[in-house]
Order: C-alpha cells, then structure tokens, then sequence
C-alpha cells in the first residue's frame, strides 16, 4: 500500500517536472470539438494504421475527401499489434460522438456485431463484409466486385502476354483473396481461351505473414517468370513489392492492386514493370458512404456493392501502357456491366 | 523487521524498475513535444460514466488474463532455468484442438467445459514435450527447437484450419472452426458488479477468470510448497548441485516442460470459451511472447505475474483514449519497453545486492568470536 502510494507520488512529480517544456507542443491537439451538429467521422483501421500506402490510406483519403467537402472532423484509431481491442476502438469511436463510424477490413465483423447494437443511434460502416444477413439495422456493408476489376486484369494480362503464360502471386489463401484469382483466370481465359495461368499462395489462411512477407513474393514470382510467364498479378499487400522486383530482374511485366501503385511505388525501376492495376476505390465508397449519411440517405442493414458499374473497381492507366488494348477493355467491360459476362467469386 | 525488510527487498526492484522507466519515457515524450502529464491523465481516464468505466475495467480485467497464463507458463520454465520460448505455438495448437474438440462433442454444461479445458492443457503438454524429449535424449537447446516449433504450430493450426477443421462456410471472410455449442462455453462475470453496486455494462467479464485464479493458486502452492516445487526451484538455481543432492534432473525437464506446455494450453481458452466460441484466421496471436515480458516483469512468481498482467493490460487499454485525444499511442509500446528492460537491470541489482549481503553474513558468522579481523575482508567484496 505504502509503495504503491510513495509509486504514485513518484510518478505525479515525475510528470509534474516533465510537464514544464512542451505545454504547447501536447496542449495545442486534442481539443477538436468545433461546435456542436457537425460531422464527426471515426475510422478505426485494420491492422498497419495509417500509413500503410493501400487500404488503410485509401479509407483516411476518402474520409478526409468528404469532411472537406461537407466540413467536420475525422478520428481515426489504428490497433494494437495484435489488433485484439478492436472492440475498444469502436466503442472509444461511439463514445466520444463519432458518427458514422467506420471498421476498415472484414476482421471488424465480429466487433461491430458486438457493439453495435449497443450503441443504436450510431451508424456503423464496414469495409469488406457483408452485413445483410446479420440482422444489425445501424450497420452497413461497404463491399467490392474485386472479381470484376481482376477480371479486367486477367484481360489485360492476356492481351499483353507474348509468351501466352501469365500469373497470379495471392498473399493469403483466403476467400477473399480467391476472389481475385477466380476473376483474374476468368478474365485470361475469356480473352484468350487456352492460356496457361500460374497460381500460387504465399501462406495459407490464418497465417497472414503472406500480406507482408516481400521475400517469398520475390521467390514465387521469379519461378514464375523463370517457368515461362511475362505478366504476374499479385493480390497480396506488401509482398507485392517482391512482385515487382522479380519483375524487374526477369525483364517481365506485373500488375498491381488496390490502389494505383504505378504512381505509388516511387522507385523507378519498379515503377517501370506495373503494366497496369486493379483498382478497389475504398476511398470513392467511404467518401460516398459519408456524404450519403449527411444526407441522410443511409438506410442501414444493407450491403453497398461498389462494381465496375459505379467504378468502384477498375484498371488504373498511369504510364499508358495498356492505352493499346483500351478497346477490348471497354468491350469486356460494357458485357459485365450489361450482364453477359458473369464473373465467378470463386475459383 | 524481517518480514518488512523481506516484503521490502520484493517490491523494491520493481517500484523501481518502474520509477526508472517512467522516468526515461518521460524523457522520450519530452523530446517527443509530447506532454507526459497529459498522457498520464488519459492512462487513468476511463470514462466519464459509470458504465464506460467498468467497461474500461473489464476490458483490462479480459486483456489481462491471457497475458497471466501466458507470463505463468514462460515462469514454470524460467524456475527451472529452461526458455520455453515455444508457448506461442503451444497455445495455438492447444486452442484449435480444443475448439474442434468442443464443437464436436455434446456434454452436459460444467464436464463440457472441463473437457475444453483438459483438452487445451493435455494438447500444450504435449506440444511442449516434444522440445522435453528432444533436450533430453538428444541434448537440443529447448530455446531452438521451441522456436522452430512456434512455425510447425502456426503452419500446421492454418493447415488444420483450413482443412478437416474448418467450420465456417465456404466464402467466408473469415475462416473458422464449427461453433462451441451453449452448454461448453463460460458464461460472464457481470453478476458481481450488480452485487457490488456497480454499473453493469454489455461487455462481459470473462469467467475464465476464476480458472485462471485457481490455476494460479495451485501453480503457487506446487512451486513453493512442495517437494517437486523444491527440486524444480533448486535445478534453477544449481543444476550441478540439484542433481547432485539426487536430483533427477532429465526427469525435471520433461515434467517442468509438460507443466509449462499445460498452463500455455490454456492461453486462448479466455477468448475461446467466453467471446468468440471458435478458433479463426483472426485469432488474438503473439501472446506467448508477450507471457515472456509478463513473466521477467512479475518475477517469476505468480502473484507478480497477476500484477504485471494487469499493468500491461492497463498501459495496452490505454493506446485507444491517447489516439482519441491525439496522442502517439507509441508511447505505450516505449513504456511497456522501458519497464521490461528496467525491471531486467533491477532484478540483477537486486539479485547481486542480496547475493553480496548473502556472502557478507556468510562470511561473518563463523568468525563471530573475531570480527575484528573479517572486517577488512567484507569491506573488499563490497566495495
């Protein structure tokens, strides 16, 4: 008892005497309540936070789009390592006003369903799960055709390939990750039947060092392009950059994902093998998302399924290099969105 | 006087430890331009009503209790001077056998949870003993192959996940096992804060809770007070000397190992049997190593474990309310740093001071009748 008084006195004096120099530094922050009615976005992240220059990044500059547009403030709160208080990010999310709040990435699905409903005047958003059978009338589903965008990159990818022999690098063997590669081998076949398509994992689902692990893109990709293939596509976050390091050493090409890594990638002679990538505009859906909840156009309870109809998914054009094949792109494209062409989830 | 000074020499080296390490991250926030004592009233902040609060306790109360059973399993080994860094794997592997196992079986309430468990621990045992078998008979480093089997378990749990254990639907996000069904799952806690007056929240306090407290009563009571507990605390401390008192010190092993596989069995088991009721591609990882900080900072003894449980789980609880005052959060993983490594100085000064006082008295009290001429002597060592 004693020590653990003496313990605290010690740590008040401590912070007393630290506290002197940088009042203005730590003071100036925090205080963000700008009048009351206004927009007030939380974002809690999936694992990586911020910075990570995909998922992440893309819902911040989606939020942060649409703040500046309606005006307002966003909170954003990234987990701890091993994201097991994703619960708490919410409920700290609901409990200082935040609203909307937003989960990125489908690990939140358990954690919204948990409190959710205990906060009913607070709607909730999450990015890659489906909510429409969950029953949570506050909860919206923020979802995307990866299929479809993958499937404009397998056309691409079959188009451009001189050795008709491309390939497909996913970082965890997961469903959602199959998704991409049942799109992208639908969309090689559908343009040039017959093709040989490599598939390979980095780890199998549970284990999701494959997200993050650029060696073993590296190997995966090289056996690839040793084996024969010119065009690899990768579905796998940071391992991507493997990818296009054995892309760059074969003299191959490689495609990439998410956001527009040509002009993300910043180093040029990685930048010179990203023939083309398959777009998911998490942040175009966030910002619509928000602006509809302004607006007060947000039932709750449904999925909003961001295809290539609304551009959600799509193949980035930086470096111009798939502007020669634009025409059968769009062909393939209008027969998706018209229907003709369904393309798998699964492979 | 003796049982102060004992009680002194205890808390001494930690409330030290901890003097030391909050000193140095308040220097690190300085330097930051970040305002430690506006950290720390954000670390003690947990709300403004009474059901946020007790949320915030439960929340701690829920992270805490993992990192106990992980931080008790790495201290049985570190008793006996053996590194079971291999409790990551042991957990994992314990976890998804006995998830399928509960969700296979149907048994009346309290022996369905009591095969979960005997399941989780009888799964560590092994997994545990394999490192015991190889050290033993072939003189391996438990510290490698503990290591090394910390990649099979992780593999072999996806495999297993993915393969004849997956019970989730094809296409889901996340794949997981079948489902516990009621009567294998432990209910929550919350009953005990209506009893005390307090507010009652949605959040469930886990009621592993009360395992985990008699785990770590009997885990006391084995280590210090009895003879299995005496010959395992002597190997630690002497292996020369335990075995040469008749110690069988291969048989130590493989039995401390088993016990430590056993307890790390049941790390998962808080989560499994009180929140998610399945074992999945997002199952909490990693707490194995973070029992290795527990167990260094609790001093090996399972009443400091318990109070380093909770102190990690508390600075952990606050990284959310310092990101939401706009706050590095980081600072938490630097005072969690700092506290590890100081408590890992502490503990030596506070071992090589009582070592030196040891040989001091030692030295005295055969030449009780001539202390004149020692004097110089004890003045030497200490010196």
């Amino acid at each position: 008892m004693k020590a653990a008084a003496l313990l605290l006195a010690g740590s008040l004096a401590l912070a007393a005497c630290a506290s002197d120099e940088p009042e203005a530094g730590g003071g100036s922050a925090g205080t963000s309540a700008e009048g009351g009615g206004e927009l007030q976005v939380g974002i809690a992240y999936d694992t990586g936070g911020r910075g990570d220059k995909s998922f992440n990044d893309s819902a911040y500059a989606g939020a942060s789009a649409a703040v500046e547009e309606l005006g307002g403030t966003v909170t954003d709160l990234t987990p701890n390592a091993d994201a097991s208080n994703r619960v708490d990010l919410l409920t700290q999310l609901a409990d200082d006003g935040s609203n909307p709040v937003i989960g990125v990435g489908f690990a939140f699905a358990d954690a919204i369903a948990e409190v959710a409903p205990q906060y009913p005047e607070t709607t909730f958003a999450i990015v890659d799960s489906s909510v429409a059978d969950a029953g949570l009338d506050n909860v919206t589903g923020l979802l995307f055709a990866a299929n479809e965008g993958s499937f404009l990159g397998g056309v691409a990818a079959a188009l451009k390939s001189q050795t008709n022999h491309i390939g497909f690098v996913g970082g965890v063997e997961s469903p959602l990750i199959q998704e991409f590669e049942a799109g992208y081998v639908a969309g090689a076949q559908a343009a040039k039947p017959g093709i040989q398509v490599d598939v390979q994992y980095i780890s199998p689902a549970g284990d999701f060092s494959g997200f993050s692990d650029p060696a073993k893109g590296y190997t995966l990709a090289q056996g690839m392009y040793q084996g024969g293939a010119d065009i690899v596509y990768h579905a796998a976050g940071a391992s991507g950059q493997g990818v296009f390091r054995a892309a760059a050493e074969a003299g191959g090409q490689a495609i990439g994902v998410d956001s527009d890594q040509y002009e993300t990638i910043g180093d040029p002679a990685l930048q010179a093998v990203i023939m083309t990538s398959v777009l998911k505009r998490v942040d175009n859906a966030i910002q619509q998302f928000i602006t509809d909840y302004s607006e007060g156009n947000v039932t709750g309870g449904e999925d909003r399924v961001a295809d290539l109809e609304s551009e959600g998914v799509g193949l980035s054009t930086s470096g111009g290099k798939i502007d020669d094949i634009s025409a059968q792109l769009d062909t393939f494209e209008q027969q998706i969105v018209g229907g003709e062409i369904e393309v798998p989830t699964t492979p | 006087m003796s049982v102060l000074s004992r009680w002194g020499a205890v808390l001494l080296a930690p409330a030290m430890a901890l003097l030391i390490a909050l000193a140095i991250s308040g220097l690190v926030m300085g330097a930051l331009g970040v305002n430690p004592f506006r950290v720390l009233t954000v670390m003690v902040d947990f709300g403004d009503t009474p059901s946020q609060q007790v949320t915030q306790i439960v929340a701690v109360l829920n992270r805490a209790l993992p990192l106990f059973l992980a931080g008790l399993a790495v201290a049985i080994g570190f008793r006996m001077g053996l590194f079971n860094i291999g409790v990551e794997g042991q957990y994992r592997m314990a976890t998804i056998i006995a998830a399928t196992v509960g969700a296979a079986v149907v048994l009346p309430g309290p022996l369905h949870v009591a095969l979960i468990i005997a399941v989780a621990m009888v799964v560590g045992a092994l997994w545990a003993g394999i490192v015991a078998v190889l050290k033993v008979t072939r003189g391996v480093s438990e510290v490698i192959s503990s290591i090394m089997l910390n990649t099979i378990a992780l593999g072999l749990a996806s495999y297993l996940l993915t393969g004849p254990f997956r019970g989730s639907p094809e296409g889901a996000s996340i794949v997981a096992t079948a489902e516990i069904p009621e009567s294998g799952r432990i209910g929550g806690l919350n009953g005990v804060f209506d009893v005390l007056g307090l507010a009652n929240p949605p959040r469930q306090l886990y009621g592993f809770l009360l395992v985990a407290v008699v785990v770590g009563v009997l885990v006391w009571v084995l280590l210090q007070r009895t003879r299995f507990g005496f010959d395992l605390r002597a190997t630690g401390l002497s292996p020369s000397a335990a075995s040469a008192s008749g110690v069988d010190a291969r048989g130590m092993v493989v039995k401390t190992m088993l016990l430590s596989g056993a307890v790390a069995g049941l790390i998962g088991l808080p989560d499994l049997l009180g929140r998610t009721y399945e074992y999945n591609s997002d199952f909490t990882s990693g707490l194995g190593f973070l029992g290795i900080a527990v167990a260094l900072l609790g001093r090996n003894s399972p009443a400091g474990i318990a109070l380093a449980a909770v102190l990690y789980a508390f600075l952990d609880r606050a990284s959310v309310p310092l990101q939401a005052a706009q706050l590095p959060s980081s600072v938490v993983t630097i005072i969690q740093g700092t506290i590890v490594l100081a408590v890992v100085v502490a503990n030596e000064i506070a071992r090589r001071l009582s070592r030196r006082a040891a040989e001091r008295a030692s030295r005295q009290a055969p030449s009780a009748p001539a202390p004149q001429a020692q004097q110089p002597a004890a003045q030497e060592v200490t010196s």
